[in-house]
């Protein structure tokens, strides 16, 4: 959206703001807005309004207690409203949506959403700046370590959790879970980490072996003195 | 409709003038399309469209101006073009606010940041030009920036920030409310860990806003991120947190609760105004002296674990690959570095003489304690003025009288921290780390001076 946001052209941008109450609606969440107005002008001395005083959204404020940490301000999420952005997968699958995908299903997944960028044989294009998915396995101590999926990612979930939260790059998040599920399996497949048959759902995270699981280290800086 | 009947004011410099221009011709093409015949617009022109609307737009504008076949409008990104007096004591310059009541920089005045040439323009960077930077705070403007999936417009009326996981309560803040809680203004650097990348096998970029500028200092203000914590409850064995933005990327990193308790703010103002987009606006996590990454932009969503998340950025990115095949995770500070930015690569020193060597020091871990120039490649040592304030986790300014006498030099700087820990060389980084670490690149920057005069980047 930012990009079509960008390139708006000046008629467009014009016919926006030249619509009658669209750039001037003032309101609360529920109103989208494009822009913010000026601040209004004061009575009798046309000076500028200040901004309004900041509410908070908390039903009951309650008793005060600033040295506790109440302050009366914020509220309880439902737990809908946390389900909605709560889309982060853990090692071994904590979080994971429900549905599953197979490589099978993945291979036409990958064709029609994926292959344009990262090709077909998923090598990647550093053209487009797309990264290489599988290979490079055994080059990592080399003069020419080649990081991909395979060869470096320590968790099978972090494939999954990235591509639904971030892919494809110009509608993130717009596949079925099934859809993320069946795609994941087919790179991993393609990447010799999973079998053909292989189904990815919630519950088989866990059986996946990543070949660069034991690769990482924690920081021992200071070094380098 | 006579053009300059509306525009003819003399504070009227030539850029405003061509953009009303273009917007009476804009107008007349909207009121000539078919079925505009009853809208209100044609009551007045662009109903609600301040002359701050006009100038705000002028970027637009300006590529309507460009393809309708105006001349001018040629002045710098975040400049007007104003008339200039050839004596300026001649005639009463322009009208105040008619910048619309947001100023902008002179016209004279040009430097820009600079985007790396990554092959992909909706993830990439653009650099702080720190060559001509002054003092320790970078411009809103030229801080640089990190995006992985573009700038994400968002309405600070319709975002909101949710607490969950491990804690008593779940809460979700608006930013009214995050604005009604105790808040604090720090000064702090953010520096991206991918700085100085080009530079581990041999001198690749030029200047030092190539080589150096994914740092920049701003003052932060925001609510501390411990006392949001302390209002939800943190439950026993809570460890770490994910902290997620609402960006395309929908950014995630995992930050350790020490931190979070420690220094880390939910910063929804920088230098005194809100967050710039390109900066998160309206709300991000800032963790300071922590790698740039981590500072989550757009921040939606903090859910606390008893261990890290494992996502892409603090795994298969973000992570620094060792001879030995291993790569070392969860490499959060910044250690100290600083960079000569005075004179610099790609500078013309145009003859010997006076010059003040100047650049910046900084550290993740604490305060910078002194910074050491050298002109002759390392081999002696001056301590350098620090400027204040010195802060922590911040920019320093450092000075250094130098008289140039014409002859090559090689000019370095080395910062030191209050932990004691030293600005290593470029070598004794490669001896630890190889060439294909990525990250981390903190080593002290030689600048040669030919005889000529030339500055250029070398490994020294």
């Amino acid at each position: 959206m930012s990009m079509l946001k960008t390139t708006t052209t000046p008629i467009a941008l014009a016919a926006i703001l030249a619509v009658p109450g669209f750039a001037q609606e003032s309101g609360g969440a529920d109103v989208p807005r494009t822009v913010a107005e000026l601040p209004d002008r004061l009575p009798e001395t046309n000076e500028r309004e200040p901004g309004p005083v900041p509410d908070t959204s908390a039903e009951d404020i309650g008793e005060i207690a600033p040295d506790a940490f109440v302050f009366g301000v914020g509220h309880r999420p439902s737990q809908e409203q946390i389900a909605a952005i709560d889309i982060d997968v853990m090692p071994g699958g904590a979080g994971a949506p429900s549905g599953s995908g197979t490589y099978a299903q993945g291979r036409e997944v990958y064709a029609q959403y994926c292959a344009s960028c990262h090709m077909e044989d998923l090598s990647g294009n550093t053209d487009l700046g797309a990264a290489a998915l599988v290979g490079g396995r055994g080059t990592l101590d080399t003069d020419n370590p080649r990081k991909t999926v395979e060869s470096y990612w320590p968790h099978a979930s972090t494939l999954f959790d990235y591509l639904h939260r971030a892919m494809p790059i110009n509608a993130p998040g717009s596949l079925t879970d099934e859809e993320y599920y069946a795609v994941s399996a087919y790179i991993l497949g393609q990447g010799g980490i999973v079998g053909e048959d292989f189904e990815l759902n919630a519950d088989t995270f866990g059986e996946i072996e990543m070949p660069n699981a034991d690769g990482f280290v924690s920081d021992p800086r200071p070094d380098a003195q | 409709m006579p053009k300059d009947d509306r525009f003819s004011l003399p504070g009227y410099g030539p850029a405003e003038r061509h953009m009303a221009e273009s917007l009476v011709e804009i107008e007349r093409q909207i009121l000539e399309e078919p079925g505009e015949d009853d809208c209100d617009c044609r009551e007045g022109m662009f109903p609600g469209m301040t002359r701050r609307g006009l100038l705000a737009s002028g970027a637009t504008i300006g590529g309507a101006m460009f393809a309708a076949g105006y001349a001018g409008a040629d002045a710098p990104p975040g400049a007007l073009e104003y008339d200039v007096l050839s004596d300026p004591t001649s005639a009463p310059g322009r009208t105040i606010l008619i910048d619309g009541g947001y100023g902008s920089r002179s016209q004279f005045e040009n430097e820009v940041r600079w985007r790396y040439p990554t092959a992909s323009i909706d993830s990439s960077w653009s650099m702080t030009p720190l060559a001509s930077g002054h003092g320790i705070i970078t411009p809103s403007g030229l801080h640089f920036e990190r995006h992985h999936s573009g700038i994400a417009t968002i309405d600070p009326r319709r975002h909101s920030l949710t607490v969950h996981g491990m804690v008593e309560e779940p809460i979700r803040f608006t930013m009214d409310d995050l604005k009604r809680l105790p808040a604090v203004s720090r000064m702090h650097f953010i520096e991206c860990s991918g700085n100085t990348l080009t530079e581990w096998e041999e001198p690749t970029l030029k200047t030092v806003q190539g080589t150096h500028g994914l740092t920049s200092t701003s003052e932060w203000t925001g609510v501390p991120l411990s006392t949001v914590l302390e209002m939800a409850g943190v439950q026993d064995g809570a460890a770490w947190i994910l902290a997620e933005g609402a960006d395309a990327a929908v950014m995630t990193r995992s930050v350790p609760i020490d931190k979070a308790m420690d220094d880390a703010i939910l910063a929804y103002a920088q230098n005194g105004e809100a967050l710039r987009p390109e900066q998160g606006h309206p709300l991000r996590l800032l963790l300071p002296g922590f790698e740039g990454n981590m500072n989550i932009k757009w921040l939606r969503r903090l859910e606390i674990s008893d261990r890290p998340f494992m996502t892409r950025e603090e795994t298969s990115k973000y992570t620094d690959l060792m001879p030995d095949g291993t790569a070392r995770q969860f490499t959060f500070e910044m250690d100290a570095k600083s960079v000569i930015t005075f004179p610099s690569g790609a500078m013309m020193l145009p003859r010997p003489g006076y010059y003040e060597i100047t650049g910046i020091a900084w550290s993740g871990r604490g305060t910078i304690s002194r910074v050491e120039v050298s002109t002759d490649g390392g081999k002696s040592w001056q301590e350098a003025s620090l400027e204040e304030p010195v802060l922590p986790k911040c920019h320093t300014r450092f000075r250094l009288p130098w008289i140039w006498n014409g002859e090559e030099a090689v000019l370095q700087s080395r910062a030191v921290d209050d932990t004691g820990y030293v600005q290593p060389t470029i070598e004794e980084l490669v001896a630890v780390r190889g060439t294909d670490y990525v990250y981390h690149l903190n080593a002290i920057q030689s600048w040669h001076v030919a005889p000529g005069g030339e500055v250029t980047n070398v490994h020294a």
